[in-house]
């Protein structure tokens, strides 16, 4: 038993995702971050942002559509099942605002495996429409039992 | 700059989710995964009930971070962690952390998120811009 290996290096096409204030305020309603800067554009312009501004684990909402065509690729497969999200990096750049049209793209870093388990690094960089590194993701996936 | 050092501790962050609080964070984030929504399907692949989404904990590990700035977002410039138990609803999670480095206005801090003695997020590292 073992894991493939043919999918590192792998790229999928970009996704691409337009901030909306209301995403940003739902997201940080559910989080119970108050600042007003992630609901009130008069006060993230006043903070010096462009717009009103996603609290900086938004990331997640605009970079899972492009890293779940990576995790449901046949030619990477990994048995869901036996799946858990074994550790997340972000890397932060330009803050991500309200009307923004972030592009991301997704990646295989690396499949490996120990002790029985498969473990599988994506990596993700999103870019904003001026072009801009907004956020880099590494995720790494662990599959029990391969 | 804030006086920080080394071996500070940041402010405890003390949250308690309710019974509903996975499906807000679905419809939220996106991730509809019925190990965190429905209980039935929790219990029938062997868990003990809808666990926690690892990504609105580790949400939560960003906020706790982002405080020692003042919630700032613009302060968080990295952030890592490892996902290592599961987390449950109607149960306290307690944010910690310490600081382990301070170099110029970048503070590095090591976080835990915890439920009880079930450490949810451990080896967390935050680098804060203050």
């Amino acid at each position: 038993m073992s894991v493939k290996t043919e999918a590192i290096g792998k790229e999928w096409p970009a996704t691409t995702y337009e901030i909306g204030r209301e995403k940003i305020g739902e997201y940080a309603r559910v989080l119970g971050i108050e600042n007003p800067v992630h609901f009130d554009r008069e006060a993230a312009k006043a903070a010096g942002f462009r717009d009103v501004v996603a609290p900086p684990m938004f990331a997640v909402v605009y970079s899972s559509p492009a890293v779940a065509p990576a995790m449901f690729d046949p030619e990477v497969g990994m048995n869901f099942a036996a799946m858990v999200h074994g550790g997340q990096e972000f890397e932060w750049g330009e803050p991500a605002c309200s009307g923004d049209e972030i592009t991301t793209t997704a990646k295989c870093l690396d499949i490996s495996e120990k002790d029985g388990k498969g473990f599988y690094i994506f990596e993700t960089n999103a870019v904003n429409q001026n072009g801009d590194q907004v956020v880099k993701g590494t995720w790494t996936l662990i599959v029990r039992g391969v | 700059m804030a006086d920080v050092k080394v071996g500070d501790a940041i402010p405890e962050l003390k949250v308690t989710p309710d019974k509903y609080l996975t499906h807000r964070y679905a419809g939220a984030s996106g991730d509809f995964n019925p190990i965190h929504i429905d209980a039935e399907f929790a219990k029938a692949v062997g868990l003990p009930g809808p666990i926690l989404h690892g990504l609105y904990m580790m949400g939560l590990v960003a906020k706790a971070n982002a405080a020692l700035a003042d919630g700032d977002p613009r302060a968080l410039k990295r952030l890592s962690v490892q996902f290592r138990g599961m987390g449950a609803t109607e149960t306290e999670i307690v944010v910690s952390g310490t600081v382990k480095s301070v170099d110029g206005d970048t503070v590095v801090v090591d976080t835990v998120a915890a439920q009880g003695e079930n450490q949810t997020i451990r080896n967390a590292e935050a680098e804060v811009q203050l």
